[in-house]
């Protein structure tokens, strides 16, 4: 060892050699050399390193207790929200889909209940998007990884496949002893019988994917008859692959390996944040029933049953403190909390705490309960900013306006001189209506000299008025060319305006000002 | 001991051995399934290789044995969309040009086609906007000044077979003699001065009003109302094919211009036509159909123009 401390040199150590070497010679370096071979030659050949390693299958054992009776239903919660919401109908009228959320790419609609999402309202999905960001840190800051542990598709597909796992093979015994058995018939069909469950739920979760675009029962119909679009068949044999592989295979690797969340989630505890965690000031010394009964003051409450590696979904041993496997689903607190009931310890050695709370405690304070870390002024001012932009949503959605007009005038030419020396100008006016049915709208010239007058491409030039109405179409924007005549003595106007009324009991009304163009002008 | 050299001890994970000045590299070994996405990567880039085209040569690629194309792929594109149209032009075809009015659709898409062909047929002489080019003489189509009708047959009728143009013997044909030479410029003055006057932009004179009648009312009619007829323009109006300054009137009086249009029933097929027939009408001077009448015009004058007048046969 001697030696070796002297040719790993401490960085100061370092330093000097190397300008020693440099203004001297170059002896001590082949020396060093020497000695670092001999030092290889006594030590034998170096241990071959492993730089890639194959996944260790993760079967976690069966528990019950109060958290995973609470995984169990944010599953069904989730799940019944994924595959049931495309099948929601709700009646919009003739001129609209009655489907309750529907995506409507093609028509360039979201539909979700009572609300109709424009292409340029998109701003509200911006909103919900700032939303769930801020959700994310509100969330993140109180209860730690909420996300990965319960709600995450990802830990839900798992955590479905885990038990498609159990429901063929048993439990963690029997699906260790199975996997290290040789490839026989049982065995075989054993396998190809789970994976084919595995496919049906993956090919399951692709199908409802797509009836989110949309209407389910059409394209359910048009599916099965091979009648659907090739974007339908590609998405719902993408997502089956994906739901397969990552559900059926890849599982905990995905949240350690792939998933950006885990990092951005750990940027985001602080000391104030529940996390799952293992007492160790409670627990240490590690020991058995018998050993503690022995030596009492020796020995902690943890007797190493190892209980809470079994069960977790991860894989990961909890006890070896906060690390990016672990999703923070609290089974372990389950596992342990039956454990210690059953030794007769009091529960909790495992269990949801912040880093505060943990540090007052191994200093003896007494066990604060979990709750009492969700309010603080961080959660409470995540709270309230997430509720505003909620709330100014909310406004901005009840006080939206269903009709608008836009006017954009044409300019080649700019302006027309006609026969009679007047001077037309054409316009072409969007007038959009978002109602879901057939709206009439007039159209009419505001700040025009007397005898101005309006046609449009439809209405012709011997109807032409100052006023104009015009039939929209359901939940349509409608394109109208509008050309503007102003008679000859009058012409030098430069500013005017387009009011759109629309022709029901709403009576919005939108007022576009454009300009309007003239020999005599700019 | 020796051990000991292979595991770093706060963290409990071995070196892979390398050493820099006492730094030394962890292994933190990667899961073995991430060397197999690379494998499937490397795969995958020979298959590609292989099928599309890849290796750059001297003149062009290898082709890949798929034999794919991004001109292949265009030119599948184009026939693929000509194939989508292919029932609205049938649908345009058997329309009378008159009756596409009635359906709005096809109407429409006979607009927007119109304005595509515009765009790569007309813009040169008539502009992106259809605004002509006074200094040209090239007209604006969109006032509701017509030399040959604004109707949709007459604009078609143009569109087929133009104006002063060869390749048709049904061309849109008028010639305004040259009174260089015949007039002396007090009179060309007078002319001009006359002209003016039907639109309120000049004094008439006795001399003017007498050599109008003699020379010009023929073809421009008595009040200059013009007579389409025979395409000859009229001169009562606030619109000028070259201009409506005297000076521009006394040159078009001495050596008039005469604008030619190509007829375009040899570039274009007629669905093409009908739909620039319809896009032109529809940019705001469109007339509707003429109602047939008899000219009411003098004798002389009916046996001067059948010469000429062979435009709206």
């Amino acid at each position: 060892m001697g030696t070796a401390d002297a040719i790993t040199a401490t960085p100061e150590k370092g330093g000097r050699d190397w300008g020693e070497a440099l203004h001297t010679t170059v002896a001590p370096g082949l020396e060093r050399d020497a000695v670092a071979a001999s030092q290889r030659k006594a030590a034998g050949p170096p241990p071959k390193i492993k730089l890639y390693e194959p996944r260790k299958a993760v079967h976690n054992k069966r528990i019950d207790g109060p958290f995973r009776r609470f995984k169990w239903l944010v599953m069904l919660v989730t799940l019944a929200i994924y595959y049931v919401t495309p099948w929601i109908r709700w009646d919009r009228g003739p001129y609209a889909p009655d489907q309750a959320v529907l995506i409507d790419l093609a028509g360039r609609r979201f539909y979700m209940f009572d609300i109709e999402i424009w292409p340029h309202e998109f701003y509200f999905v911006a909103g919900l998007l700032i939303m769930a960001g801020i959700g994310l840190f509100l969330v993140t800051s109180a209860v730690g990884r909420a996300w990965c542990g319960y709600a995450c598709p990802q830990t839900v597909w798992t955590d479905v496949f885990q038990h498609v796992d159990r429901f063929f093979d048993g439990d963690r015994n029997a699906r260790i002893r199975l996997d290290k058995a040789p490839w026989g018939v049982a065995k075989t069909s054993r396998r190809l019988s789970k994976w084919a469950v595995y496919l049906l739920i993956s090919f399951w979760t692709g199908g409802a994917w797509i009836m989110y675009f949309a209407d389910a029962p059409t394209l359910t119909y048009e599916f099965w008859r091979g009648e659907a679009a090739m974007v339908a068949y590609a998405t719902v044999a993408i997502l089956t692959f994906t739901t397969f592989w990552l559900g059926g295979f890849m599982r905990e690797q995905v949240c350690i390996y792939m998933c950006p969340w885990p990092r951005i989630q750990a940027a985001m505890l602080d000391e104030k944040s529940l996390i799952v965690t293992y007492k160790d000031w409670r627990g240490e010394k590690r020991g058995s029933v018998k050993k503690a009964a022995k030596e009492p003051e020796k020995y902690g409450d943890c007797v190493d049953c190892l209980q809470c590696v079994a069960v977790c979904p991860t894989g990961i041993d909890i006890r070896e403190g906060q690390q990016v496997g672990c999703i923070t689903c609290a089974l372990c607190i389950d596992a342990c909390d039956k454990v210690m009931k059953d030794l007769g310890r009091e529960r909790g050695l495992i269990d949801y705490a912040t880093l505060e709370q943990c540090e007052a405690e191994s200093a003896g304070a007494p066990a604060t309960p979990a709750w009492k870390a969700l309010l603080r002024p961080r959660t409470i001012v995540y709270c309230g900013i997430w509720g505003a932009i909620g709330a100014a949503l909310l406004f901005a959605l009840g006080t939206r306006a269903h009709t608008d007009l836009t006017v954009s005038p044409d300019r080649n030419p700019p302006f027309m001189l006609m026969k009679d020396g007047s001077v037309r100008n054409s316009y072409t006016l969007r007038l959009r209506n978002m109602e879901s049915r057939p709206r009439e709208m007039e159209v009419a010239l505001v700040g025009l000299p007397e005898g101005a007058v309006l046609w449009t491409d439809q209405i012709g030039r011997d109807d032409a008025a100052p006023a104009q109405t015009l039939q929209v179409p359901a939940d349509e924007t409608r394109v109208v060319r509008a050309y503007v005549v102003v008679p000859a003595a009058s012409s030098n106007v430069e500013r005017f305006a387009f009011q759109l009324t629309s022709l029901d009991a709403q009576g919005e009304q939108d007022t576009e000002e454009t300009t309007f163009a003239n020999p005599g002008g700019q | 001991m020796s051990d000991k050299l292979h595991i770093d001890e706060p963290t409990g994970t071995e070196f892979v051995g390398h050493e820099w000045d006492g730094i030394q590299e962890l292994n933190t070994p990667l899961p073995r399934w991430w060397l197999w996405t690379f494998y499937a990567t490397v795969v995958w880039a020979i298959g590609y290789v292989v099928l599309y085209p890849a290796w750059p040569l001297v003149s062009q690629a290898t082709e890949g044995t798929l034999g794919w194309s991004s001109r292949g792929d265009l030119a599948q594109e184009m026939s693929a969309a000509e194939e989508a149209r292919a029932a609205t032009f049938e649908r345009i075809a058997a329309t009378d040009i008159t009756d596409l009015a009635d359906d709005p659709a096809l109407l429409n898409q006979a607009i927007a086609g119109g304005a595509s062909a515009f765009k790569q047929h007309c813009v040169q002489c008539h502009g992106a906007g259809a605004a002509g080019y006074e200094e040209y003489g090239y007209p604006n189509l969109n006032d509701d000044d017509w030399l040959w009708g604004g109707s949709l047959n007459d604009i078609e009728y143009t569109l087929t077979h133009g104006i002063r143009w060869e390749g048709s013997r049904e061309t849109r044909l008028a010639f305004m003699p040259a009174f260089e030479g015949i007039f002396s410029s007090a009179e060309v003055d007078a002319l001009a001065g006359h002209v003016l006057s039907f639109s309120g932009g000049s004094q008439s004179s006795t001399r003017g009003a007498e050599l109008y009648e003699l020379n010009c009312a023929a073809c421009h009619q008595p009040s200059g109302e013009g007579d389409r007829m025979q395409g000859a323009p009229a001169l009562n109006d606030a619109i000028w094919l070259y201009g409506d300054s005297r000076a521009n009137i006394r040159q078009q009086i001495l050596a008039p211009r005469h604008g030619a249009m190509p007829g375009w029933s040899d570039k274009l097929d007629p669905v093409t036509i009908r739909m620039l027939a319809v896009y032109v009408h529809s940019r705001g001077g469109g007339e509707a159909e003429a109602i047939p009448e008899e000219p009411q015009i003098s004798d002389e004058v009916a046996a001067a123009s059948t010469e000429e007048g062979n435009g709206n046969s």
